[in-house]
């Protein structure tokens, strides 16, 4: 399996490169876009995983060492 | 007395410290790297400046899993005294020994010059010898300097007494001119409830000597020296609960 893993800081945490990204965008006309929220994308290959091992495996590294869990929030996608 | 500078790969102020022990302070430092098991019979460690591991992840992220941590939690929970200067206080807070987290600096900008703290606390290891309140000037050198804890956590530290440099004026007046990363509460270091560890992002191993722009920094190697001579005059054992 394939773990995705995506990292972002958590709602409550001021991303300042997701506000200057917002404010360039707010510049370049797009001003719609209320908010961006800049995080990290990790894939994990799992040769030999079950779905479950996967996901729970991630989680354990996503916890570990992707994430830290003061500041950033992780969600997790399994595919084959 | 013996001074511990653990080297990381990417650490690039371990010398600055290892000259401001050992030329400055007149004391022993030895250079430990990051993969050895302990810590030479250390009397004092300092996690140095630098980017450890290129800053991969995040910082300090990856160091807080090398070999020497284990002997530094150790030393830490023995109540061996530990100070995290810039990246090494970094790695402090991901390794847990420290709480909250370092967040982008506010601005976005890496700041690279000598800022104002006012010293919060002397009741710790690495500030018995300076006066409360004093201001101290210190080099900083950092894009990622920016504390943070939840609110709580926060409330709990200044309640505490746990925080023991915070961003000032050069008279000692707390500004958001004066803080240069967006710090909350202009927090420019803590340390841990029993007050042996201390981290900070100033560079104070840079502020020894007079020529190099201010000589304030010695005060923290200096309380440190003090610290441990006067423990062991009370006792044998290991310093416990600071100071």
């Amino acid at each position: 399996m394939t773990a995705r893993v995506f990292v972002t800081l958590k709602p409550s945490v001021f991303d300042p490169q997701g506000h200057t990204i917002t404010e360039a965008l707010h510049q370049m006309g797009y001003a719609g876009v209320e908010d961006v929220r800049q995080g990290k994308y990790f894939e994990l290959m799992l040769p030999g995983t079950s779905a479950d091992q996967a996901r729970s495996l991630a989680a354990e590294v996503a916890h570990k060492l992707l994430a830290n869990p003061v500041i950033e929030s992780y969600r997790i996608e399994v595919a084959e | 007395m013996t001074f511990a500078v653990v080297v990381f790969p990417g650490s690039n102020c371990d010398h600055d410290a290892y000259h401001a022990v050992k030329h400055v302070l007149g004391h022993s430092a030895r250079f430990v790297w990051h993969k050895e098991a302990g810590l030479q019979g250390a009397d004092v460690v300092i996690l140095p400046g630098g980017f450890s591991h290129g800053d991969y992840l995040r910082t300090g992220a990856v160091a807080k899993f090398s070999p020497v941590m284990g002997a530094v939690n150790a030393f830490a929970s023995a109540g061996g005294p530990v100070l995290g200067i810039c990246n090494g206080f970094q790695i402090l807070l991901e390794a847990g020994l420290l709480p909250g987290a370092m967040l982008r600096n506010a601005g976005l900008r890496f700041r690279c010059e000598h800022v104002h703290v006012r010293v919060e606390q002397t009741n710790t290891p690495f500030t018995l010898k300076c006066a409360p309140g004093q201001v101290l000037r210190l080099p900083i050198a950092h894009g990622e300097g920016n504390y943070f804890a939840e609110p709580d956590v926060a409330e709990r530290l200044e309640r505490q007494g746990q925080v023991v440099f915070r961003y000032t004026t050069a008279d000692g007046r707390v500004t958001s001119e004066s803080n240069p990363n967006g710090s909350l509460n202009g927090i420019a270091g803590i340390c841990n409830d029993a007050r042996n560890v201390v981290g900070l992002m100033p560079h104070p191993e840079r502020a020894c000597e007079s020529p190099l722009g201010s000589a304030d920094g010695l005060l923290v190697l200096e309380s440190v020296v003090e610290a441990l001579s006067s423990s062991s005059r009370l006792t044998a054992g290991a310093m416990s609960g600071g100071a």
